[in-house]
């Protein structure tokens, strides 16, 4: 929201505030420093080249997220629709559908179970949480069915070269983590659908008073929560070679997580682009940091989590 | 986009369109004339054959106890509510509205008890909320901030609304400094009528009399207002003409200048019996 509100003038006494609000800049600065002190192998190029490309797949789907914590909604359903996204790939593409297609099948995959969550929350009025908790559990079901169970592995060049290449010494992965933040941002600062996000997340009866169209404005938020969860799998397919239907599920905190660390209300109606990206950074770099340091991977959950609450603690006085 | 800017001059632009209608006969010709109107919900008869003509370029009150009907009426006149029977003509055609949509077409404008302004959105945006200015064409329209913020202040300052910075977010205005925003949002969309319901109910009386000026300059501006009040100081302080309602149906329309505080209260509360149809 930076860009919409009155330049610079923050109020005094208000410092605790102004803290909140960089929390999560300030913590990717701590983790670096952290990092950096304690191994040698965090700020090398080759490190934070690959820190940036895991980073990529988080960002995407956190970019979602924030879509949809920006009209007061949570998608949940984002751990299991981007094995789900996955898995229709690994399938069409082992079935010889051929890369494009099976590529439009899983963006297509991805987007089908965020429409059925807009529908469910927008149209029958059912609580978010909920809906996307019960499409959670449906849609990684789903992926057994499809998968019985099996990782599918996807040997294409192409993906392996969208994984590993760039142009010059910029990552394929970056440039289109880059691109849906840049989407995302435009879309929200710069159109007229990105006002209508804001205002239904503000204040849900105002937006409905003055004439928009509420129902259909959540339903574009959940179906760009499951386009992105697409375009996420096709991104961890290229990195990982494979669809596992048991993977990941660490990444619907994650992407939470990121959205909140940002300076985004759960509550609706505020976005930060650029807080998000800084999120997912500052939870890829602490989990990378943790595999350097050799500290055991139990670990990583509990200060993921710890980081969270940490940012809701603070995020009380965002007011 | 070129009809939007034009649209955006608001206030003076709207004065004419709204009386080039019947130029000859403005006395006679009334903006809005509701017959017969009826409504019921289940068992509950809320509107049973209301009348009421609103003139153009005046401001008319709209009194009567809870559940006289002032609601449902106002929902009726802004499309939420079809109503069962009568009829609702505007500037002398018979209307009927299918969504709140089709009110808004005709500028019908309301601004709510409960504001409805965007908290965490600066000023400007919510001024042109749901009215957007934009550039370009096609999927690639963008929001002309520059244009809008411009002529937010214009709006502003035409209403004589004091908000020193439009790019401020709304959650920085005081009680009625956001009231002011809001009716300066629907004075400026509502090019043909503009609604509000209790807008002083929850102001202090500095705020109250900033508003009450505002509705002032509104009629100054030949813009049309149905006010809906319970404060009958207000009512002979703003409005021209006063309708009361009572249990469903118009129970006496009164010229403000021609009656008194007593008369209304008696109207609403029926110890003064109505000349109802009046």
């Amino acid at each position: 929201m930076a860009d919409t509100q009155a330049p610079g003038r923050l109020d005094p006494g208000l410092s605790f505030g102004a803290a909140a609000r960089f929390a999560a800049p300030i913590g990717l600065g701590v983790v670096f420093l952290v990092f950096f002190i304690a191994t040698p192998d965090f700020l090398t190029m080759s490190n934070i080249s690959d820190l940036l490309v895991s980073a990529s797949i988080l960002l995407v789907l956190a970019m979602g997220q924030q879509l949809v914590v920006t009209v007061a909604g949570i998608d949940l359903s984002v751990g299991s629709n981007l094995p789900w996204s996955a898995a229709v790939l690994g399938y069409a593409y082992t079935s010889g559908w051929g890369l494009t297609v099976s590529i439009g099948l899983a963006l297509l995959a991805g987007l089908a179970a965020g429409v059925v969550n807009g529908l469910l929350v927008a149209r029958l009025n059912m609580t978010d949480f909920i809906v996307t908790l019960g499409t959670l559990s449906v849609v990684s079901g789903l992926t057994l069915l499809l998968t019985s169970g099996n990782t599918v592995p996807v040997n294409s060049d192409f993906l392996r070269g969208l994984a590993i290449d760039g142009i010059g010494p910029l990552r394929w992965f970056w440039v289109l983590a880059f691109v849906v933040a840049a989407l995302v941002g435009f879309l929200l600062y710069r159109t007229r659908t990105g006002t209508y996000l804001l205002s239904t997340g503000g204040n849900i009866e105002a937006a409905r008073g003055v004439g928009i169209h509420v129902d259909r404005i959540r339903l574009i938020a959940y179906a760009s929560s499951g386009l992105a969860c697409g375009v996420a799998a096709v991104l961890f397919v290229a990195r990982t070679g494979g669809a596992d239907p048991s993977l990941q599920t660490d990444l619907l905190l994650s992407s939470i997580a990121a959205v909140v660390l940002g300076g985004s209300s759960l509550f609706g109606g505020k976005a930060s682009v650029l807080g998000t990206v800084t999120g997912a950074l500052l939870l890829q770099s602490l989990i990378n940091g943790f595999t350097l340091v050799g500290i055991s991977q139990y670990y990583q959950p509990i200060a993921v989590g710890t980081v969270v609450l940490g940012a809701a603690f603070i995020s009380r006085f965002q007011k | 986009m070129t009809d939007t800017p034009a649209r955006a001059t608001g206030v003076s632009a709207a004065a004419p369109a709204s009386q080039d209608a019947a130029p000859a006969d403005h006395v006679v010709s009334p903006l809005v004339e509701i017959t017969g109107l009826r409504k019921s919900f289940g068992a509950v008869h809320a509107l049973q054959g209301v009348d009421l003509k609103l003139a153009p370029g005046e401001v008319t009150a709209l009194l009567g106890d809870n559940g006289a009907g002032k609601s449902t009426l106002v929902r009726c006149l802004t499309g939420v509510h079809p109503p069962d029977a009568g009829e609702i003509r505007f500037r002398g055609e018979q209307i009927r509205f299918h969504s709140p949509d089709d009110a808004r077409q005709l500028g019908i404008e309301t601004v709510f008890q409960t504001l409805g302004l965007i908290e965490d959105l600066p000023v400007w945006q919510n001024l042109y909320l749901n009215h957007e200015l934009t550039r370009g064409f096609g999927p690639f329209q963008l929001l002309d901030k520059k244009s809008m913020i411009a002529q937010s202040r214009a709006i502003l300052s035409r209403l004589d609304v004091n908000v020193p910075n439009v790019r401020a977010t709304v959650r920085r205005m005081s009680g009625g400094q956001r009231q002011c925003i809001a009716i300066a949002r629907a004075a400026n969309w509502g090019r043909t009528l503009v609604i509000m319901d209790e807008p002083t109910a929850a102001l202090g009386v500095r705020e109250t009399a900033a508003v009450e000026e505002l509705i002032d300059r509104l009629r100054e501006a030949s813009v049309t207002v149905l006010l809906i009040s319970h404060d009958m100081a207000q009512v002979l302080r703003v409005a021209d003409t006063a309708y009361v309602l009572r249990r469903g149906q118009t129970a006496a329309r009164r010229a403000v200048c021609a009656t008194t505080g007593d008369e209304l209260v008696g109207l609403i509360t029926g110890a003064v019996l109505g000349d109802a149809h009046a």
